[in-house]
């Protein structure tokens, strides 16, 4: 039992930080409709920063200047590249996403190389006991932040005009316009957001346990997809059901290795994608995906 | 023209050809006239032009309709005022757009929004994702807070229906509370010139009338409101001043008043008298090389 415990913890600790990720595609698609596949590689960029900074000036001020620069590279990625792609459809744009993403990804893995970095965070190796479960302090951190980081998108989608400039041109951009929505403002907040999100979850993804960043981030990264996927594109609270639905997954899965052998090794790596077919089979839309509401 | 209707005197007011009648662009610009002035405009679409030479005025304060069959290029005018023209790959290669003396061609939509002149769009158009409050909320995005405020007590004193429904998807409201979400999220910008694009389209005739009776209110308040719509005995009735669109061009302009009792009007957009022969009404842009030089009535 206090294994299984112990794994649920962990399980929903590293799912917090895949919801942060899924609530950067969620963010990106809310306001343009695009899928944003260039998300592995901010993630990377914000991460490289603050491991390249943090011994020059100190964690906390390379985490400010990671998160800063995630921001301007999603930013010039919508200004210079998407905002220009005159393409009709945005099935289209998701792939200029994922050619972005391919140069972005090269470049970075080039200047990483072999190396793994580290973050210079504060909590180190710390690990946190409540009774027989034993966490590391890393990642009760990552689930903190990573709810207080939700909540306020949700807040901020559903109350401020922000929120409702973004839900809007998401549902339909000309309307949005008609309404004096500035398009491109919102395109580039929702793509700088989206950065910063994705330098906060580098950091919770490169520290303790994990040895630090490395070429491999990128595909622990991509693992926030199905999560935000199955919870439903357009939905905040979808990034957040989906995060941690596939982080205990995978946590429980790997945990259980043994046990489960007859599946074949790796299984837990496949599980989150598993579950989002399974899930997306029986609602096309994801959990918390909107339907057109149809009168009748 | 057929008939009599392209006679002088025939059936309302006196009718001259284009080329003796006064260009309205030549008038000297009055404070009537410092509302919405279109001059010479000329938009296309890719190589399609879907409007051509089209002069229009609004005075501020004042309805005016746009009438048209399908295809005539009603709503491309109101997209080149409203700036959404490129939303369809269309854009305006001639011609001028001024608002409160400010040239507004060219501008994108939310600068257009911020300069005084909202589009309720085709078809409303809600967001039907969203609940009828956040709708509302959605239309003062361009605006200051305590405006806002102003504007939604104005809305639902004019449609005291969406406070009843205010927490309701507004895809899930009927056409008529639909068309007055859109009617009312676009006053929520308080706009100075309201644009309407076909407001009683699909209603039935006693929502289409509630529609009117709303436009006219509006009016009376102050906004000048300029109206596209098919159901030409109801826009007549409302615009002191109406234009006719066929293909792409102006083909008739005058007092609202004057146009209703005019022969060819009636027969062609009131459906009174005999059937026009000899030429077809509503064809699109296509029968463009059957059409006749248009006329115009001056005022």
């Amino acid at each position: 039992m206090a294994v299984f415990l112990e794994l649920l913890v962990n399980g929903i600790s590293v799912g917090a930080v895949y919801a942060l990720i899924a609530l950067g595609f969620v963010v990106i698609f809310k306001a343009t409709e695009v899928v944003n596949f260039t998300h592995a590689s901010l993630l990377l960029a914000g991460g490289y920063v603050i491991a390249r900074l943090h011994p020059l000036v100190g964690f906390w001020a390379a985490l400010a200047a990671g998160i800063a620069a995630a921001a301007l590279v999603g930013a010039l990625v919508e200004f210079l590249i998407l905002r220009r792609a005159h393409v009709g459809s945005r099935g289209v744009l998701a792939i200029v996403t994922i050619g972005v993403d391919i140069l972005l990804t090269t470049e970075l893995t080039r200047q990483i190389g072999t190396e793994v970095l580290a973050l210079g965070d504060p909590w180190g190796d710390r690990v946190l006991r409540l009774g027989p479960v034993t966490v590391a302090e890393t990642r009760v951190v990552a689930l903190a932040v990573a709810a207080a980081l939700i909540a306020a998108f949700l807040l901020a989608f559903k109350f401020t005009g922000w929120g409702v400039a973004m839900r809007a041109t998401a549902e339909d951009a000309e309307t949005a316009a008609l309404m004096g929505v500035r398009l491109g403002r919102v395109s580039l907040g929702a793509w700088a957001v989206a950065g910063a999100l994705a330098a906060v979850a580098a950091l919770f993804l490169c520290v303790f346990p994990t040895p630090g960043l490395d070429r491999g981030t990128t595909a622990a990264a991509m693992k926030a997809f199905p999560a935000a996927i199955l919870g439903g594109l357009d939905s905040t609270t979808g990034a957040l059901a989906g995060g941690l639905i596939v982080g205990v997954t995978e946590t429980l899965i790997s945990g259980y290795q043994s046990e489960l052998a007859f599946l074949g090794r790796g299984i837990g790596d496949a599980a989150p994608f598993l579950v989002m077919i399974v899930i997306l089979l029986l609602r096309p839309s994801g959990l918390f995906g909107t339907k057109e509401p149809v009168r009748v | 023209m057929s008939g009599d209707a392209g006679r002088p005197g025939a059936g309302g007011p006196e009718i001259e050809s284009p080329e003796t009648a006064v260009p309205e662009a030549a008038k000297p610009a009055t404070p009537e006239t410092e509302g919405l002035e279109i001059r010479g405009l000329e938009v296309r679409y890719g190589p399609v032009r879907a409007l051509r030479g089209v002069d229009l005025t609004v005075p501020r304060g004042a309805v005016a309709a746009v009438l048209g069959a399908n295809g005539a290029g009603k709503t491309t005018l109101l997209r080149a005022v409203s700036g959404t023209l490129r939303f369809h790959r269309g854009a305006i290669t001639a011609g001028t757009i001024t608002f409160g003396g400010a040239r507004v061609d060219g501008a994108p939509a939310a600068e257009v929004v911020r300069r005084g002149v909202v589009q309720v769009p085709e078809g409303r158009r809600v967001f039907a994702r969203m609940t009828v409050a956040e709708n509302l909320r959605a239309g003062a995005l361009a605006v200051p807070g305590r405006r806002a405020a102003a504007a939604r007590e104005r809305v639902l004193e004019l449609f005291p229906v969406l406070a009843e429904r205010a927490h309701q998807r507004a895809g899930l409201l009927s056409g008529g509370e639909q068309q007055m979400l859109a009617i009312g999220r676009a006053l929520m910008a308080g706009p100075s010139l309201l644009l309407l694009d076909e407001p009683t389209l699909g209603l039935a005739p006693m929502m289409a009338a509630r529609i009117a009776d709303t436009v006219r209110r509006i009016n009376a308040q102050g906004t000048s409101v300029l109206l596209v719509e098919q159901n030409a005995a109801m826009a007549l009735a409302l615009a002191e001043r109406a234009y006719v669109l066929e293909v792409g061009e102006l083909a008739l302009s005058g007092p609202a008043a004057e146009l209703a009792a005019s022969d060819e009007v009636r027969r062609r957009y009131l459906g009174v008298g005999a059937p026009d022969t000899d030429r077809p009404v509503g064809t699109g842009l296509e029968e463009r090389a059957e059409r006749t030089r248009p006329a115009r009535w001056t005022a």
